[in-house]
């Protein structure tokens, strides 16, 4: 065990955390340059083009060391605050980190959240300034505010470069120097906790694990602590580029294990792996089981898909156990799935996911948190509200409470008025403010979730012009007052179209929402009014005048071809459209609400 | 029955609104280019075995550039080579500028026997606007020389203009019906994209007519042709009964053609090919005896859309029944014929569909609505 070395990756998007961790790589011989593509670790097209992680993964790394071998498991984190359950069990399972922090950006609001979660279980700090390479690098300032975040010394932290190799000897030797091995009983009972899981459709959930104490052999029954159920531990092994299957893995080693697992929900991320004949006495802390903060109904473009829509969602559980989804119908859009997400971002990726892997088109509606709503008749009892359209009749509603949460920002101080603006806009109360440096701010505010779901990222972004970094954790409910937000196109009411909004906020949403609908819904044979009413009171509305011509003046030889070719182009987008009553609305249009001030 | 288009891909000037293919700077090699097109026209001799040509095109660019000897030569080539039918329509566009009694003359002995002048307004500022190079005096004065010298004709006119209007379109129109061509073809200003006008409006130096105008525009000129005792037998084409453009015609009729030189098209079903719209690969490409086209194959799918898409445009309308007889329609097609049958922009009349006047205002939207994919 004395040669082991567990640790993570904290870093901010974009701060160089896969080229780094690919350096390590190829410098200690796990993946040859020939095997090296961009990013090794993000396995989905998903995570290359966006360069985030968005599952965990893990990886064994050998590296000699004055003569001595030792065994370096990397555990690369997800990058999004969606994920944020995830990367606690990623770092509950190490005893190190390292903090990398871009030398000419500095450090972020996501990097300093998981740099206390990192705090908390004491894992041992190595920081890190990546970029040196950079002409816009500032290793002083920056460093500075590394020493003043951890309270380490200036020569504690390590300059480096992912793209020219600088420090990377430096850096495995600080992890073998300066992380403490792990510290377990080999003899003990197994206690072993998972923190990632993936689906293979030919062997079924791989599950990643980490084990405390004891050790796991190849063949026999281990239990899940949480879920209770019990397996046979039919393949069992280490991490490197592949699998590599060993008898058996101990203490203070990180593994895998198959044991015919169908489906991802039975393996949960931080759910302890013990033996069945002999079990640990305690399972390990900190277990929860994810609930999804954002909910949003997904339906077929064609009502015939349903079915194969079904299969898709059920496919995909099969890999991402954090989305649930159950059966609803709607008014407007017919049958489909209320799905719960752990946040926006995961959202964005099922939908992309569904067009990607599974070739389905689906419509997404308005977004939306669950509410707890209290009853005139029974103000005790809470009534749980995922869909607005659900929402019981007003007048019979005592009160109805929203999640709140804590939010911080990270921004250039110059940017801090129009970062306050749009933080109060969106309902914030102002909580706390610190200067990191004489140029950058944290501010910490309290605000419903339900304002993060509406258009705040894209708008922190543009206000801060790109220098804001974000980060949340839930509060819980508070009471407020709701109401529900109607759109109906041409005089019918669209439920998918529906959301609940403070009463402060209802006309200026209804009024963009409108305006925003007639520029995405193209012109039809007749009229379209848009309206936006809250109850029976229409608040905003607008027309979308019929199409008055719409001919091409000429039409001869060369032309009839290119002419058949630009309307069979309209008419395939046109199957991306809703029929919605008599009115065709483009996919997008659903999603309107959350572009307002594009 | 078949059709040859010949593309002349010269131009004097360019005017801001043409996407067609030509250039301005040819002179360097203009007998390279005559050549090449001969060249073209007697490598595909062998296209039609038992077609007739009916119709010849000069079409461009500015067909009415060529010097008598050039069209001489082409005429020869395209007599030497094919089978032409005893009264052939030859349709040469001319600008008026390019119009007096000597080139009539030629072109008559070169056996054209109608011309396409390219009109387009009889106002001097719509004229410079376009940047046309000619005057609205010298267009009036093409008109009657060449209708002393027994030409059929056809006059081009736009409208909808940045800053046009009912009147403006009016004075227009009489005078064209004064000098009284058997055909007309009357389009409405359309911004095609890499032209100057698409410029011109992407930056906001010109604004074009409202929709609303445009459409009260089109009707009017519907309606005033149509008193005049033109007949609207397409969306931008109107004549004098006996008189419609038979080449233009055929396009719509999925009659076969060959075209030659730069940028032509050619259809023989189901095949269409385009050849390399750039002057300069065109002739490289012949030069060297490679590939000089793109060409594809039209499915049954295609061929319907077209079919939908070119007929619904014309007086004849698209031959539903016909196509009954011979493929499987989709309900969904029916289902939307209904509906605009209801909206009263489509009538069926003896197993043919065909666009009412509201219908036509419309047509691309229709078209599209009706095709299968």
């Amino acid at each position: 065990m004395k040669h082991i070395r567990n640790f993570c990756i904290i870093a901010h998007i974009d701060h160089g955390k896969s080229t780094l961790a690919d350096r390590l790589l190829q410098t200690t011989g796990t993946i040859s340059d020939r095997e090296m593509k961009e990013q090794a670790l993000d396995d989905m097209d998903i995570e290359r083009e966006r360069g985030i992680t968005i599952k965990s993964h893990a990886i064994q790394m050998d590296y000699t060391h004055e003569g001595q071998q030792y065994t370096l498991n990397l555990i690369d984190t997800p990058g999004h605050v969606d994920f944020s359950y995830e990367v606690s069990r990623s770092i509950a399972a190490c005893e190190g980190a390292l903090l990398i922090v871009d030398a000419s950006q500095g450090i972020e609001a996501q990097t300093i959240s998981n740099l206390y979660l990192a705090l908390e279980h004491d894992l041992e700090i190595i920081p890190i300034l990546n970029k040196m390479d950079l002409p816009g690098a500032e290793p002083e300032a920056v460093t500075d505010q590394i020493v003043d975040l951890i309270g380490c010394s200036p020569d504690d932290v390590i300059p480096a470069s992912g793209k020219t190799g600088l420090g990377v000897d430096q850096i495995l030797t600080a992890i073998i120097d300066r992380i403490p091995y792990p510290k377990g009983d080999v003899d003990a009972p197994l206690q072993a906790m998972i923190f990632d899981s993936v689906f293979n459709p030919f062997r079924g959930v791989i599950a990643y694990y980490r084990i405390l104490n004891g050790s796991l052999t190849k063949g026999e029954k281990v239990k899940f602590v949480n879920t209770g159920k019990t397996y046979d531990a039919d393949e069992i092994g280490i991490l490197k580029m592949d699998l590599v299957p060993k008898k058996k893995v101990a203490a203070g080693d990180v593994g895998y294990i198959i044991s015919g697992i169908k489906q991802a929900k039975e393996v949960k991320v931080g759910d302890t792996i013990t033996s069945a004949a002999n079990p640990c006495k305690e399972a390990v802390k900190g277990f929860e089981d994810v609930k999804p903060m954002v909910f949003a109904g997904i339906y077929p473009v064609d009502t015939d898909d349903f079915e194969e829509l079904r299969y898709s969602m059920e496919k995909l559980q099969l890999n991402d156990s954090s989305l649930i989804f159950e059966p609803e119908s709607s008014a407007a859009l017919g049958f489909g799935f209320r799905c719960g997400f752990l946040g926006m971002l995961h959202m964005e990726i099922i939908q992309e996911r569904l067009e990607r892997e599974f070739n389905m088109t689906v419509i997404t509606t308005v977004p939306n948190v669950s509410y707890q709503t209290y009853m005139r008749k029974d103000p005790t009892t809470c009534i749980i509200v995922n869909n607005p359209s659900e929402l019981p009749d007003p007048s019979s509603v005592e009160y109805i409470e929203e999640p709140y949460i804590k939010a911080q920002v990270i921004t250039k101080s110059e940017y801090i008025g129009q970062v306050m603006t749009l933080c109060i806009e969106k309902r914030g109360e102002l909580k706390n403010q610190v200067y990191l440096t004489q140029d950058r701010v944290e501010i910490t505010f309290e605000m419903p979730l339900a304002e993060i779901v509406f258009d705040f990222y894209d708008r922190l972004k543009s206000v801060s012009r790109g220098y804001a970094s974000f980060d949340y954790f839930p509060i819980g409910y508070k009471k407020s007052d709701l109401v529900k937000l109607d759109v109906l196109l041409n005089a019918e009411q669209v439920d998918a179209l529906s959301a609940l909004v403070h009463r402060s906020n209802a006309f200026d949403l209804g009024k963009k929402i409108c305006i925003k609908l007639k520029e995405l819904i193209p012109r039809q044979q007749f009229e379209i009014p848009i309206q936006a009413a809250i109850g029976a009171k229409v608040i905003a509305r607008e027309t979308i005048k019929a199409l008055r011509k719409d001919v091409t003046a000429k039409c001869y030889g060369g032309d009839i071809s290119r002419k058949r070719k630009l309307l069979e182009k309209q008419k395939q987008g046109k199957k991306r459209m809703r029929q919605v009553g008599r009115v065709e609305v483009p996919q997008e249009a659903f999603l309107a609400v959350l572009k307002l001030n594009d | 029955m078949a059709g040859l288009y010949i593309h002349i891909p010269f131009c004097k000037q360019a005017c801001t609104y043409c996407d067609f293919h030509f250039s301005t700077t040819f002179e360097a090699y203009r007998k390279e280019m005559i050549d090449g097109i001969i060249k073209e026209i007697v490598s595909r001799k062998a296209t039609f075995t038992k077609e007739e040509i009916t119709t010849i095109y000069f079409g461009g660019g500015t067909p009415s550039l060529l010097l008598e000897s050039e069209l001489n030569a082409i005429i020869t080539a395209v007599y030497t080579n094919y089978s032409i039918c005893e009264s052939p329509e030859i349709t040469l566009e001319a600008n008026p500028d390019d119009i007096n009694d000597l080139v009539l003359a030629q072109w008559k002995k070169n056996k054209v026997n109608r011309l396409s002048i390219g009109v387009q307004s009889f106002d001097n500022e719509d004229l410079a606007w376009m940047n046309r190079a000619h005057r609205s005096e010298e267009a009036i004065r093409a008109i009657e020389l060449a209708k002393k010298m027994d030409f059929q004709l056809t006059v081009d006119l736009i409208y909808g203009l940045p800053n046009s209007n009912l009147e403006k379109l009016e004075k227009n129109l009489s005078k064209l019906v004064t000098l009284a061509p058997e055909h007309i073809s009357c389009y409405c200003l359309t911004v095609e994209e890499k032209t100057v006008l698409h410029h011109q409006q992407k930056n906001n130096l010109v604004k074009l007519p409202e929709e609303d105008h445009q459409a009260e525009q089109f009707l009017f000129v519907v309606s005033y042709l149509e008193k005049a005792g033109y007949i609207q037998y397409e969306i931008s084409n109107f004549a004098k009964d006996g008189h419609y453009a038979q080449h233009n015609s055929n396009y719509w009729k999925m009659v076969p053609y060959i075209g030659v030189g730069p940028s032509a098209h050619s259809f023989i079903s189901p095949k269409r090919r385009w050849n390399i719209s750039s002057n300069r690969k065109y002739l490289q490409q012949l030069e060297k005896n490679e590939l000089y086209f793109e060409e594809e194959a039209l499915t049954e799918k295609d061929l319907w859309n077209e079919a939908v898409m070119t007929g619904l445009r014309t007086i004849w309308g698209f031959d539903l029944a016909n196509w009954e007889t011979k493929t499987k329609i989709p309900e969904a097609f029916y289902k939307q014929l209904n509906n605009f049958i209801s909206a009263g922009w489509i009538i069926e009349e003896n197993g043919k569909i065909i666009l009412t006047q509201q219908g036509k205002l419309r047509a691309d939207y229709i078209s599209g609505e009706l095709f299968q994919l």
